[in-house]
């Protein structure tokens, strides 16, 4: 466990170590002194709080897999964050502290670093994470549409359901956390949505209502280009780096739009000039 | 030299065989050849065949690949590290995602030959998270070759060793900047880095780094194969070889369309079936939401480097992006804007406060509320986040607001007349 005592540096930082001048001080007193607010009100503030991070047992050693893929082992942060999000389905306090023990990093590093991606949720997941591209190519082909839609279909008569916010209890069967996404890199089949980071390309406003229902009702209809659907927990477990199902890469990838170039050229008989036998390297000089 | 034909499937060849990314289906197709033959050569000489190619980065900046591996230092005092960028986020960029899901092994073989030019024994392959099939695909490749010996220890016998490590993102397209995306690989925020240095000289680790676009590795096993002569016989003198356009929006046949460097809006137009339901054409971006925009007076512009920028534009990603007369320019220029402000990363001023205020300015506009004078406040916010900001992403922030009100400054004058007409008096921006 990392602890935050005075005179103690972390992994990363470029303070050596020895005693600070705060060593041998009673730091709480001081802040209690110090503090303009009461002594009930300053206590939570400068208590380091330990969570309990038994919930993460199961993972240490996939964290330690994580780590051994990269030179240096702070470049597993990332990775990690989303394998404690298989966990519990959002990075709670007890996951960046675990993250923290594992890498040697302060909880304030890995806050840093967790705060700052949009795929990283502060508050637990839906049992699926439904994301409606919004950027400005899907919401004119109806992005904005869908995702107002899907706001008010999941929402409660009068109080549309914000970004990411929840429908169902967050991790319950059937719920979901509905989000506006920015470009996700299929711009020619919009308007599109993922459903745990899985294509559902040229979307309608009555597909994805019917998307949902059938995802509320425990089904699973299947992605346009992806593997068969599992859940936001499964999905950033795949995301952390490890895939157990063999199966799932054979999920279908190449729609119509993605092969438009390739069957137009072959239905007209275009090639790339043929390229001429045994092309030799250029003969350098030895230096 | 005989003509070219208007698509040519290099990158794309094999987007039509069954199971196209298993390793059987790239191996049947000439796969791993020039990998074999590239073992065979001093990195020297792959540089250098690379060079001749004349190929330049297919990311956006368009920079001379070779030139760029030859950066490296020739000792090895250090860890060379290759890193792809694959973060694919620029909007209306959808290339690279496709290719890697159809074919990931050329860029793999892509990756064991640049690393070996590039004395290089780890790649890094960073993606953004959120295309979950496109990582399944990569890590069954990595798999794949490595079982087969294209990776791994002493490849094919040739004594050299090469790791690929497939290493996700976690949504934040700033990390497609490749100092960003550096930081983020080291486990931090995606923040830009203050160059010089280059990677090159201190990329990742501090070690030297080479960056590149999925789209340029994957096209140097065609380049070993078939030579740079055969490379140039596609595309313009300055910008050669083949160059897959994303064509998105309003047209008939939206997709990928591999095509030599230089080809027009007009002939993409007439591949992918003119526009839809024959509305005519608006605007559009010739290489994403960052590049200038373009109207219908710009059809005949070659799509190369030298093309694009002599229109005033820049090639950026090839992410052809057609919007038609139903849409408005102010509000599409409200919506790109207001991505750019939720992806600056903070660390620049110019950048983070401009983005801020500039979609203040433009939503308000849009809801009628706006003046005359908020367009030379927007002009002049852009001239102060424009080449003052620490990265690029603050560049491409204000093209789309100065290129619409270029071409479009009528219509954004029509909503600030509606504001005049209901007699109001304007509120600041940002006030309420």
């Amino acid at each position: 466990m990392t602890t935050s005592g005075p005179g103690q540096t972390y992994g990363g930082s470029s303070v050596t170590g020895g005693e600070t001048y705060q060593a041998g001080h009673d730091d709480s007193t001081t802040a209690m002194d110090a503090s303009v607010l009461s002594r009930a009100e300053t206590t939570p503030l400068i208590t380091e709080i330990r969570e309990d991070l038994s919930v993460f047992d199961g993972i240490v050693d996939k964290a330690r897999a994580i780590i051994a893929r990269y030179p240096q082992s702070r470049s597993a942060l990332l990775p990690m964050l989303h394998l404690v999000q298989s966990v519990q389905g959002y990075v709670s306090q007890a996951g960046i502290q675990f993250c923290a023990r594992e890498l040697e990093l302060a909880p304030a590093e890995v806050s840093a670093v967790a705060t700052f991606y949009t795929m990283y949720k502060r508050k637990p997941c839906g049992e699926h994470l439904v994301s409606v591209c919004t950027n400005t190519l899907c919401a004119a082909l109806g992005g904005d549409e869908i995702y107002q839609t899907l706001r008010e279909h999941l929402g409660e008569p009068g109080k549309p359901l914000g970004h990411e916010e929840t429908a169902g209890t967050p991790g319950e069967p059937g719920s979901i956390t509905i989000e506006h996404a920015e470009c996700l890199a299929a711009c020619d089949l919009g308007p599109v949505l993922q459903v745990n980071y899985e294509f559902y390309d040229n979307q309608t406003p009555e597909k994805a209502v019917e998307l949902v229902d059938a995802l509320r009702r425990g089904e699973k209809p299947a992605p346009t280009r992806g593997a068969p659907l599992t859940d936001f927990k499964d999905a950033s477990l795949q995301l952390a780096g490890f895939f157990d199902r063999e199966s799932d890469v054979e999920g279908p990838s190449q729609a119509a739009e993605t092969l438009a170039g390739a069957q137009l050229a072959q239905d007209r008989g275009w090639t790339a000039p043929a390229m001429p036998a045994n092309v030799a390297f250029p003969d350098l000089e030895k230096k | 030299m005989s003509t070219v034909d208007p698509v040519t499937p290099v990158l794309t060849k094999r987007w039509l065989s069954p199971r196209s990314w298993s390793i059987q289906t790239y191996e049947q197709l000439e796969g791993y050849t020039a990998l074999r033959k590239a073992l065979t050569a001093t990195p020297e000489q792959i540089v250098q065949v690379v060079k001749d190619s004349g190929l330049r980065g297919r990311g956006g900046a368009g920079f001379p690949s070779g030139l760029k591996w030859s950066f490296m230092p020739p000792n090895e005092d250090k860890p060379h590290y290759l890193v792809i960028n694959a973060d694919e986020g620029e909007p209306g960029t959808c290339k690279d995602i496709p290719l890697m899901m159809a074919d990931p092994h050329s860029l793999i073989e892509g990756c064991v030959i640049a690393s070996y030019a590039m004395r290089s024994h780890h790649c890094f392959i960073y993606v953004r998270g959120e295309v979950l099939h496109c990582i399944r695909r990569l890590n069954a490749a990595v798999k794949e070759a490595k079982a087969a010996g294209y990776l791994g220890e002493n490849i094919l016998g040739s004594g050299y060793d090469l790791e690929i490590t497939v290493h996700a993102g976690a949504g934040a397209y700033i990390c497609g900047e490749e100092t960003a995306l550096l930081d983020s690989l080291e486990g931090r925020r995606g923040q830009p880095r203050l160059k010089p240095p280059f990677p090159a000289a201190a990329g990742l680790y501090a070690a030297p780094t080479t960056v590149n676009n999925v789209e340029t590795i994957a096209s140097v096993p065609y380049i070993i194969n078939g030579g740079s002569d055969w490379f140039r016989r596609m595309g313009t003198e300055k910008s050669p070889g083949p160059k897959i356009y994303s064509i998105s929006g309003h047209v008939e046949r939206p997709g990928q369309y591999e095509a030599p460097l230089g080809t027009t809006l007009r002939q993409l137009l007439e591949m992918a079936g003119g526009m839809k339901d024959g509305i005519p054409l608006k605007f559009w971006t010739p290489g994403g939401s960052s590049t200038p925009m373009f109207t219908a007076e710009h059809l005949d512009v070659p799509l190369d480097f030298e093309g694009a920028a002599e229109a005033g534009s820049m090639l950026g990603t090839t992410a052809v992006q057609v919007f038609n007369e139903t849409v408005s320019v102010p509000w599409a220029v409200m919506k790109w804007t207001q991505f750019y402000k939720h992806e600056s990363c903070g660390k620049c001023t110019p950048c983070r406060e401009g983005t801020y205020w500039l979609v203040q300015i433009l939503e308000r506009m849009v809801d009628g509320n706006g003046t005359e004078e908020d367009i030379d406040t927007l002009l002049d916010v852009c001239d102060n986040v424009l080449g003052r900001s620490f990265c690029a992403l603050g560049d491409g922030a204000v093209s789309p607001i100065q290129s619409g009100i270029k071409y479009f400054r009528d219509e954004f004058l029509a909503l600030c007349q509606k504001n005049r007409e209901k007699n109001r008096k304007p509120a600041m921006a940002g006030a309420n």
